[in-house]
């Protein structure tokens, strides 16, 4: 008896030390990354660049790409969060405008229920004018939403997100009511680039690689950049440096199982660490456009935290939550 | 002349053996993608993204470029022959098309939309060519009022699609506009009608509401007739070519659908349904037999099917020259560029002006491709109309089913395939045209945003839609349009009355 009792407890500490060591061979990672939006949005290529790096450098043995689209990425995350059962091989890739919608979505779930593995990219947003406008620089354009904030027309992506804040905090460092900012929508930024092509708007915000050919070509003039550095190869200057203290950045990062813990989860953060330091993914994200944004997981999770304190109280100044 | 020199060049890149290897696989993925209902070129695409990474730019967009019109082909074969549109903009072609089949004539329906895709794309590719800096330059000053006037147009044509009654018709395009407005508000972020349902924000579907009013309601249709008066549906009957009235009816739809497919597929917001809704309501009333129609006109397949596959090439005039996806196909392409550190935009045509040209050199050869594919084919693709139609039926349920699944794997999305399904089969049991449905739900939220939009910019004066000309031009003629008929039935009624 004593003898079985031994063995089984052998047997039980083997396997135990089995567990642990196992998920530390990165390589032998098997990951499925949840992408909560439709093929070819920004989610969806961030989750299948993330899928080709970590692939390419041998951080994962085999990576696959999922796409859950729904709702501003709150049907990815319900599901993300419903099956969660401290599976070790999940992956979620989401970014601000998740925070915004499971807001003004009144989801039941939101980014802080996920465990956070690393911020990756953060997009600079751009505040532009068409080429002809008589505003030339941002105090331009800050005393003309002063003067009548109705007449001043922003145009940008979808409600409530990243690119609508912006235009809210830049109405509210203007003096005036960010609820009275006439913020029109559109479904992203290429249908807003025709409006704002066309003349019909006083300003636009969008992610600065969306529009960048134009503000190159010289038919829209950059008025800013709401990065908080300067960034090599965009002229315009970050708010901050022009006297405005705002920063919103578009990040994207990702996210694993509610319930993994300990040496799973730390193999997940080496992997992905390992990946987002690695040649192949910083040449990656320069040849999209992207910029590096990266942020470990501790940071990252006071990170998520205050960005959420932060989008519900401008929402609620605009109207859209509660 | 430059552009023909230039031209000359992207024919020698596309010519390439490599090349033209790529455009081959590319088009008959596309044609196998565009047949399977639910999956779209966009998915296939982001899909063999990571997979092109390791290959050349033009290479891998020739492939795409090929997905791209192959799945152009391939929607419209699945909606003649069994009345299930592989995507939205082949709604219109199973109007006729799938009548046509039933009366044996699938053949000729099939080679006139062949036929007519290729004569389209082949005009608009060189429309893409040669005017596409121009037409970008209207393009964008296609306001909202101006979109507003547009759908009021379509919105008005669309009782060509209504049928017999028009109350039937009016009933079926406000079940539409109903499923329309569910979702969030584009405009507000506000969620309407969606109960708590999650999946219910980004609204309906409009693939999911067409495979189930069309396929999904045809299959349980048929069944339910099937044990009492099984229908025969004549495989073929006469040539399965174009006999010469064929071609006398078809070329001019050719023509002016790619007409109109290819400016309002260059809008921003244009799409690729509006301009077939409004070539289906031309044929109709330019047609010298227009009793025909919804029986099986001939000029009801050719005209959408043009103006279809035009417009798919006016959807690359915003690509290329302002970096603008108007399509989800499109935008997996705009990520095919920058995944080679390519940014579509007004820089494109002057900085890789080598590699664009190869692209619309590779569009002509993909077109040419896709003929000589498509035509052999349909031999074989009329052959599946020669299945028992309990076996055809069930491969149909599969297949749409699948198709859902495969778009978007959710419960609830196949819980809305098989109410609509059930809803299809009672409207035609009862004899409600279900196309004005899938048109309401199309148009209704591009209304709705275009009306808003307007009104926000105008800080709510409607005087705006009247103020420029374009837009007044376009209202007046949506009205007149509405109107008249109404008028010269009143006074003939008057006349008599006098008499």
């Amino acid at each position: 008896m004593r003898q079985f009792l031994k063995s089984a407890f052998c047997v039980a500490a083997l396997t135990g030390i089995m567990f642990q060591t196992a998920p530390l061979a990165a390589s032998e990672l098997e990951l499925t990354i949840m992408a909560p939006a439709g093929a070819g949005g920004g989610w969806d290529s961030a989750a299948r660049s993330l899928q080709e790096v970590m692939m390419a450098t041998g951080q994962a043995k085999s990576v696959q790409v999922i796409n859950v689209p729904g709702a501003g990425g709150t049907v990815g995350l319900a599901q993300f969060v419903g099956n969660a059962n401290g599976a070790s091989d999940q992956l979620l890739l989401a970014g601000i405008t998740l925070v915004g919608a499971s807001i003004s979505n009144n989801s039941p779930v939101d980014l802080t229920q996920v465990t956070p593995i690393a911020r990756l990219t953060g997009d600079p947003l751009v505040i532009v004018v068409p080429k002809d406008s008589p505003i030339k620089t941002i105090d331009d354009l800050l005393a003309t939403i002063k003067k009548d904030v109705a007449t001043a027309i922003w145009v940008g992506g979808s409600a409530g997100g990243a690119d609508h804040i912006l235009a809210a905090l830049v109405t509210k460092a203007a003096g005036a009511d960010p609820s009275k900012v006439n913020y029109i929508a559109y479904s992203g930024g290429g249908e807003a680039l025709a409006a704002m092509l066309g003349g019909q708007a006083t300003a636009g915000v969008s992610g600065y690689g969306e529009w960048q050919g134009q503000i190159e070509s010289g038919d829209l003039r950059a008025l800013a950049i709401s990065y908080p550095e300067p960034i090599d190869g965009i002229e315009a200057k970050p708010l901050k440096a022009q006297g405005l203290d705002i920063e919103l950045v578009n990040w994207r990062g990702i996210f694993a199982d509610p319930d993994v813990k300990g040496a799973d989860l730390e193999a997940l953060k080496s992997a992905v660490g390992n990946t987002v330091q690695s040649k192949e993914w910083k040449d990656l994200i320069k040849a999209r456009g992207w910029a590096d944004y990266y942020a470990p997981a501790d940071e990252f999770k006071t990170f998520i935290a205050s960005e959420t304190d932060r989008v519900r109280s401008i929402l609620t100044s605009i109207g859209l939550a509660k | 002349m430059d552009a023909i020199h230039l031209l000359i060049e992207g024919f020698s890149l596309a010519i390439q053996p490599a090349n033209l290897v790529f455009a081959a696989i590319g088009v008959l993925i596309g044609t196998a993608v565009g047949v399977l209902p639910g999956i779209g070129p966009a998915l296939t695409v982001a899909l063999l993204l990571p997979v092109t990474f390791k290959l050349d730019p033009g290479g891998s967009l020739i492939m795409f470029a090929g997905i791209y019109y192959g799945g152009m082909y391939g929607g419209s074969t699945t909606a003649i022959l069994l009345n299930t549109p592989g995507e939205s903009a082949s709604v219109v072609t199973a109007l006729e098309g799938n009548r046509m089949a039933r009366a044996g004539r699938g053949g000729p329906a099939l080679a006139t939309a062949a036929i007519g895709s290729f004569v389209a794309a082949l005009i608009a590719t060189a429309g893409l060519a040669f005017l596409a800096p121009l037409l970008v330059k209207v393009a964008v000053k296609f306001a909202p009022w101006d979109y507003f006037g547009l759908m009021l147009i379509a919105f008005v044509t669309v009782s060509a699609t209504f049928g017999a009654s028009p109350l039937r018709g009016l009933t079926s395009l406000g079940f539409g506009l109903w499923l329309g407005l569910i979702g969030l508000d584009q405009l507000t972020g506000q969620a309407r009608l969606t109960f708590g349902v999650p999946q219910l924000l980004d609204g309906v579907e409009v693939t999911t509401l067409a495979v189930g009013l069309f396929a999904i309601g045809e299959a349980l249709y048929m069944a339910s007739r099937h044990a009492s008066k099984p229908e025969k549906p004549l495989p073929v009957k006469g040539s399965i070519w174009m006999t010469r009235e064929d071609w006398a009816r078809s070329w001019k739809p050719w023509l002016r659908g790619t007409i109109i497919g290819f400016p309002i597929g260059a809008l921003p917001a244009g799409g690729a349904e509006i301009p077939t809704f409004l070539s289906y309501t031309m044929e109709r009333k330019l047609s010298r037999k227009p009793e025909e129609f919804g029986t099986g006109a001939i000029e009801g397949v050719a005209g959408p099917e043009a103006a279809n596959n035009a417009s798919a090439a006016g959807t690359l005039v915003p690509l290329l020259t302002l970096g603008l996806p108007t399509s989800a196909t499109a935008a997996v392409m705009l990520a095919g560029f920058q995944q080679y550190n390519i940014q579509p935009g007004p820089l494109l045509f002057t900085q890789h002006a080598g590699l664009v040209w190869g692209l619309v050199a590779s569009l002509f050869i993909a077109n040419v491709m896709l003929l000589v594919l498509n035509l052999p084919l349909i031999g074989l693709w009329v052959k599946l109309l020669a299945i028992p139609l309990p076996w055809l039926y069930g491969g149909i349920l599969v297949f749409a089913s699948m198709g859902t699944m495969a778009a978007n794997p959710s419960v609830i999305e196949l819980l809305l395939l098989a109410g609509f399904g059930v809803i299809g089969f009672l409207m035609r049991r009862y004899d409600y045209p279900v196309a004005p449905a899938v048109v309401g739900l199309i148009l209704g939220p591009l209304a709705d945003s275009a009306l808003r939009r307007s009104l926000q910019m105008s800080l709510g004066d409607p005087m705006v839609f009247l103020q420029h000309p374009s837009s007044a031009i376009m209202i007046a003629v949506a009205t007149v349009a509405l109107v008249a008929p109404f008028m010269f039935k009143g006074l003939a009624k008057f006349r008599q009355d006098e008499d």
